[in-house]
């Protein structure tokens, strides 16, 4: 059932007949938590987002807090810390709910929170850096993010330059972090780092690290062409000294726990993204039902419905692939494959699908005053974070045999 | 303690509420509407909207009864709260979001799919009067009407037919030993009344905002009990006593025209013959 095709012997290792037979069913728990989050969205969230588009500045604390009073922080995080210890069914629902907020970037920083800052120190933190980092994120008082991206490397994590010494009783940091989501305004940072020498996959370890460290330093928040409620920042690294013990897990392995979670992350940003591309194909039926040229309307015209036939055609098929996925990880599955598969194409799809999207709105579709131009600058991300597309290829061509190296030719 | 009060010997069960913390007995009713957000679209038979497949919710002033209900819990003055919903089997998850939102347990007065049209006011009044003789509540809460008939009228039958004291279109609810300081929202303005417990009330929009149900609920909300009725098993007529003729859209809205003050508006009032 793993799906290796055994009429294909020329090609061994090549994984065929990937879409089998289960499919994702929402439970009434699952409707309610998305309807619920959705609510809560709407109420507390989606009356603040222009004004956090313009500042550029989403209040991640006093949003983070209202979160994590109704639960929605700790889906997947054990019991002990105050999560709710449900499966990643939940985070992926959760992540679709996200689809509803109006500015894309608020989104972006409780998926860090949730599922990219903690999950290591989840799975491999000693109990005293669980008791002491989760309940706090978890329950929203902490803003946590991720430094792992730098200026010398972004999809090439093995090259990143960082280094932390062992010096006594604690580790000395320098160097520096680029792309920090929530960075600007984080109580603290799960960072890779390179903690001793040897083979690049194997010299890297993970750490906590308290933001209001003595020289750690903010350098810039950068200005992007979307997710502009969001705030990456450029974070310096200077002398930086942590306890020994908040080394998550064992020295070395940093790597190897980071590339781990990526999994799930790519579930989640599919998630979010075929519920955003909903809401833009819906929004664009309702705009261009309405707009009227040459005598009918725009949606009338049997190209922008086929059009748009299409897209949600392509939308439906990267759905199936995504509730396999949840599927498929439930039961225990292996879904790297897929997964990578479904993140590379949801990002692909939301590219073309915003872009002529958009040209149906015509001029309006040019101004800063409808939901399809934010889409098309916050969803043009998706083919970038998260793990590029030519990642995303690289990792396909690895299952497929193809890759240079694998002794086909 | 219990609070069986030897005075009222006709009220057996009556519990009392002026010790402070007895805490009420609540009943409130949510009904399974189409979501307010869906562009309705009349059937080609003309008898009624197109509900297949389409998105339905809890109806909103149901969400302000079960609101106000968990106010009043959360403030002690009720103790349990008990959610009916009368619909076909999927009223069960309209129950379980009153759950969610703090509901104790709920009632599911069930009737087949697709006859759930069928079930109107005076049926559903009676359903009420029936299982309030069963669970003997304090105050019953409905949402004033549904979006689906508009009716605002199961409120009032039901007062009617348990001969309780009724406070309608509420919009601010305050409890004080053993009545209730209502206002009432009504065409000309606002109305103060009180009426004595036991009694029926209906919300309006403006009573309360409806919570959004927290996680740590709607998995809680799992566990709790829906008691489950067929609605034909309790003896009751329920046949329908109005019918549907028929279900039109409303005429296109013609556009208007913007006047640039009120002498050309008087003009063209005089000219389209509104006035003389």
């Amino acid at each position: 059932s793993s799906g290796i095709n055994a009429e294909w012997p020329l090609r061994p290792g090549r994984i065929t007949n990937l879409c089998q037979t289960r499919s994702f069913i929402p439970t009434a728990e699952h409707i309610a938590l998305k309807e619920n989050l959705v609510k809560l969205i709407e109420k507390e969230i989606n009356p603040h987002c222009e004004k956090w588009e313009s500042e550029k500045r989403f209040p991640a604390h006093e949003v983070f807090k209202i979160l994590g009073s109704a639960g929605y922080l700790g889906i997947s995080k054990p019991v002990e810390y105050g999560g709710m210890g449900l499966d990643i069914s939940y985070e992926a629902v959760a992540a679709e709910a996200w689809a509803m907020v109006d500015s894309a970037g608020v989104g972006m920083g409780v998926g860090i929170q949730c599922d990219i800052a903690t999950p290591a120190i989840v799975n491999y933190g000693s109990e005293m850096l669980k008791e002491m980092f989760l309940p706090p994120t978890i329950a929203g008082d902490w803003v946590a993010c991720l430094g792992v991206s730098e200026v010398g490397g972004g999809s090439d994590v093995a090259m990143l330059k960082t280094t932390a010494r062992l010096d006594g009783d604690e580790w000395v940091i320098n160097g520096g972090k680029m792309w920090t989501t929530n960075g600007a305004q984080a109580d603290w940072m799960c960072m890779l780092a390179n903690s001793s020498v040897g083979p690049v996959h194997k010299n890297k370890s993970l750490f906590c690290l308290p933001m209001n460290t003595p020289g750690v330093s903010v350098h810039r928040v950068i200005d992007k062409l979307g997710m502009h409620s969001s705030d990456t920042a450029e974070i310096t690294f200077e002398d930086v000294r942590i306890p020994k013990d908040y080394l998550i897990g064992e020295e070395g392995k940093g790597f190897n726990y980071q590339m781990q979670q990526f999994q799930n992350e790519r579930i989640y940003i599919a998630a979010g993204v075929i519920a955003a591309l909903d809401r833009v194909i819906e929004a664009t039926i309702d705009y261009t039902s309405q707009r009227q040229a040459f005598g009918q309307s725009i949606l009338d015209n049997q190209y922008v419905h086929y059009k748009l036939a299409e897209y949600q055609t392509e939308l439906e098929m990267v759905r199936a692939l995504y509730h396999k996925c949840i599927d498929d990880y439930v039961a225990g599955e292996d879904i790297t494959a897929i997964a990578t598969m479904l993140k590379l194409k949801s990002a692909r799809l939301a590219r073309q699908i915003t872009d002529g999207c958009l040209q149906f709105w015509g001029g309006m579709g040019f101004t800063e005053e409808v939901i399809v131009s934010r889409a098309y600058r916050d969803l043009r991300i998706m083919s970038i974070g998260g793990g590029a597309d030519e990642v995303m290829l690289k990792i396909i061509c690895q299952f497929m045999g193809t890759a240079p190296g694998m002794g086909i030719r | 303690s219990s609070g069986i009060n030897a005075e009222w010997p006709l009220r057996p069960g009556y519990k009392l509420y002026f010790e402070g913390m007895a805490g009420l007995r609540v009943l409130v009713g949510c009904k399974r509407v189409i979501d307010y957000a869906v562009k309705i679209r009349v059937r080609p038979d003309q008898l009624g909207v197109v509900t297949e497949g389409v998105k339905h919710s809890m109806n909103p002033f149901d969400e302000n009864a079960i609101e106000e209900a968990v106010r009043m819990k959360l403030k002690k003055i009720v103790k349990e709260i008990v959610v009916v919903s009368c619909g076909p089997a999927q009223s069960q998850e309209t129950i379980r979001t009153a759950l969610a939102m703090g509901a104790d347990r709920g009632i599911h007065v069930e009737v087949p799919k697709g006859t759930e049209a069928d079930l109107q006011p005076l049926a559903v009044a009676k359903i009420f009067a029936q299982l309030v003789e069963k669970e003997k509540p304090d105050l019953v809460i409905l949402g004033k009407q549904a979006i689906d008939d508009d009716s605002n009228v199961t409120t009032q039958l039901l007062a009617g037919l348990l001969d309780w004291p009724q406070g309608t279109m509420a919009s601010v609810v305050e409890h004080s030993e053993g009545a209730l300081k209502i206002t009432r929202e009504i065409d000309g303005g606002l109305e103060d009344i009180s009426v004595k417990l036991p009694a029926v009330i209906s919300a309006d929009l403006r009573l309360n905002e409806p919570r959004y149900a927290t996680l740590p609920n709607i998995m809680k909300a799992k566990k709790k009990k829906i008691e489950k009725i067929a609605a034909d098993s309790m003896g009751i007529d329920l046949a329908p006593r109005l019918k549907v003729l028929k279900v039109v859209d409303p005429p296109v809205r013609q556009s208007g025209d913007k006047l640039p003050d009120v002498h050309t508006l008087i003009e063209k009032l005089k000219e389209k013959g509104h006035i003389k």
